[in-house]
């Protein structure tokens, strides 16, 4: 009896073996190795066709579902707003509001009605305001089958239910264990390519073997997401000594940028695996990392980012002047600090397709590996980048009106919102001064005045 | 595979709303899922601080007033339903609902329902009485630090006296539905569904 057990233990060891080393020899030949070269076997590309054909009929299959299930209209999320509203500066509306007086009322004085415009402001900033619902997730079209963007989705037929299952299995049991298994050898790769080459003296083969190494391992890593980059406008790309700026969807956007060019990244040091990762980084190129004390002195932090652009040679440093990861439907306010280390901006814009994976890294709600789990177990991540052309700043310009300037430009190419809130909004309250600014411009209709020119 | 936000809001549920506020299904439950992203205690129902991180509602110099106005008295917690309730009244009047059954409870939404919301808004101690001060405190909110007292007093007095007809100082509600009545129908949110 027991020499049976253990016969069939041994085989099923030696088939464990060769399973294993099958795999490994699929993962290496069929993708690492044309990853690191760059090459693609087109596997991803047929991937994604075959994915958008099912979306698209899994979309018409719930449109007719809904049709028809029932009277009710499909209801579909409202890129602009919950509320149709007027879209005057207050000064507009207010005079709206007031042409009904009589004369008896001189002009400019106060009536009991104004109340009402700011009652009518509030109460549809209650039922729909721009702000908030940056931070959380983009409401899509339709329903793409994953569980996770299911919000007003209900059962519809059979088959859409056993596609969805498929995909479930699919996802989880075959593109996942495959993505962590890419992710951990990309990582594992960087830090010992880094270490190896740091050895190595400051010479041209340095830099060379640098970038090679780091080129491939983010190649690897965008590979463990099955992701498609399209790249526009390769022109415009940040050359050494510029400054790369970007919107913020979550912390893959520099795997996605860096799949295209060497960047100085720049961020706090951390410790655990990330701290690893990081002064291996350092060995064998310059990054800027800085300490948790050192970010707080802004002019601290300005001088070593001079000090690393003016050496003409070191890589482009990428920064993301929001400050916090933003739900790729608006560009928000940009931090003015990145504007005024001088040098050549150069903007990039970064736009996710959300129907293959919602990439918004949503940190009030999700911690860094609860992310990267959900990351690796969507469909695929579809991006396109767009370069845009270098801006320096204008003579009389300041740096925030420099900032915004770039901001709407990357607003525009990217086919977001351009927001004037701040990214922090996400966790801080609302400046007081906002709300001064209000009762100021108030203040002068009623005493007559003319408001200020930007109302 | 059900959706998420209407399992938590029962068909019956969006039924009572519906008859008692006027809203259609599909406002309802747009509107049920704005109540829960507000929500982040995920508690079912909103505090005022839950309020205040709207950003646009913060900066509003009439903000608290209007906040206020969904938490009944000496309450610190307002439901959907509550919730529902007080946007019931910024619905626009539609035609068809001129005609209704005449014994029917007056809508929400009514002319004299939505002037009495916005009365309400001056009247803090329900006196039935705009008093001189409370006029005041909601002038000072608008202007903040930018008008001087005696200015600002000599603007409600001027307010009051223009509205006020039968000389006791205040503004009567009969009084106020004079003044705001051919305003009243800008206070309406038209929800685009």
């Amino acid at each position: 009896m027991t020499d049976l057990c253990e016969g069939g233990m041994e085989d099923l060891w030696s088939i464990a073996v060769v399973l294993l080393q099958v795999w490994f020899s699929v993962m290496i030949g069929f993708i690492m190795i044309p990853a690191m070269f760059g090459l693609s076997l087109g596997v991803t590309s047929v991937y994604i066709q075959i994915l958008v054909k099912i979306l698209e009929w899994a979309t018409l299959r719930i449109e007719r579902g809904h049709r028809e299930r029932s009277t009710l209209p499909v209801p579909a999320p409202l890129p602009f707003g919950l509320i149709q509203r007027e879209g005057g500066s207050m000064e507009q509306e207010m005079g709206e509001l007031r042409r009904y007086r009589t004369q008896s009322i001189s002009r400019g004085e106060f009536a009991l009605s104004d109340s009402f415009y700011f009652y009518i402001k509030g109460l549809e900033s209650i039922v729909d305001d721009q702000v908030t619902q940056r931070f959380s997730s983009e409401e899509l079209v339709s329903w793409n089958l994953l569980t996770r963007t299911n919000h007003n989705f209900h059962y519809i037929s059979l088959r859409l239910t056993i596609i969805w299952g498929l995909g479930v299995i699919i996802r989880y049991c075959v593109l996942f264990p495959l993505r962590i298994t890419l992710a951990i050898i990309g990582l594992t790769w960087l830090v010992i390519g880094t270490t190896l080459v740091g050895f190595l003296p400051n010479n041209r083969l340095k830099n060379w073997l640098s970038e090679l190494v780091h080129l491939m391992c983010y190649r690897i890593c965008a590979r463990g997401l099955s992701a498609t980059i399209q790249y526009h406008n390769k022109e415009n790309k940040p050359q050494k000594g510029g400054i790369c700026v970007a919107n913020h969807t979550s912390p893959i956007d520099i795997v996605i940028l860096a799949n295209d060019g060497c960047y100085a990244m720049v961020g706090q040091s951390h410790g655990g695996l990330m701290g690893v990762i990081q002064r291996s980084m350092v060995r064998s190129c310059p990054h800027v990392w800085f300490e948790r004390s050192e970010m707080r002195d802004r002019n601290a932090v300005t001088s070593r980012l001079r000090a690393h652009v003016a050496a003409k040679t070191n890589l482009p440093i990428l920064i993301f002047p929001e400050g916090t990861c933003i739900n790729n439907t608006s560009v928000m306010m940009f931090k003015k600090g990145s504007f005024e280390i001088g040098g050549t901006i150069y903007p990039v814009a970064i736009k996710y397709d959300p129907r293959f994976g919602d990439a918004f890294w949503n940190s009030a709600k999700y911690n860094m590996v609860n992310y990267l789990l959900r990351m690796m177990t969507s469909w695929a991540i579809v991006v396109n980048v767009w370069y845009l052309p270098p801006m320096t700043r204008r003579e009389g310009e300041d740096a925030a009106q420099f900032a915004n300037r770039v901001k709407s430009a990357i607003a525009h190419q990217g086919g977001l919102l351009d927001m004037a809130w701040d990214g922090s909004l996400k966790r801080a309250k609302v400046k007081e001064e906002f709300k001064e600014q209000q009762q100021k411009m108030y203040s002068s209709m009623v005493m007559g005045k003319k408001a200020p020119a930007n109302a | 595979m059900g959706s998420r936000a209407s399992t938590l809001l029962r068909e019956e549920e969006i039924e009572e709303i519906k008859k008692e506020t006027g809203f259609s299904h599909s406002q309802i439950t747009r509107l049920y899922s704005r109540f829960t992203s507000l929500d982040k205690g995920e508690n079912g129902t909103l505090s005022r601080e839950d309020f205040q991180r709207i950003p646009e509602l913060a900066i509003n110099p009439l903000g608290d007033r209007i906040i206020n106005a969904f938490f009944p008295e000496g309450e610190d917690q307002v439901n959907f339903r509550g919730f529902m309730r007080t946007l019931a009244h910024f619905r626009p009047i539609e035609d068809n609902e001129k005609n209704k059954d005449p014994i029917a409870s007056e809508p929400l939404n009514s002319r004299s329902n939505k002037l009495l919301f916005a009365f309400r808004l001056y009247d803090l101690d329900r006196d039935d009485k705009i008093s001189r001060d409370e006029l005041l405190q909601v002038l000072r909110m608008m202007v903040g630090v930018n008008i001087s007292d005696e200015q600002l007093g000599s603007i409600a007095d001027r307010t009051i006296q223009e509205a006020d007809q039968n000389g006791d100082n205040s503004i009567s509600f009969n009084e106020f539905i004079k003044v705001g009545n051919v305003y009243i129908l800008y206070i309406d949110i038209d929800i685009d569904i």
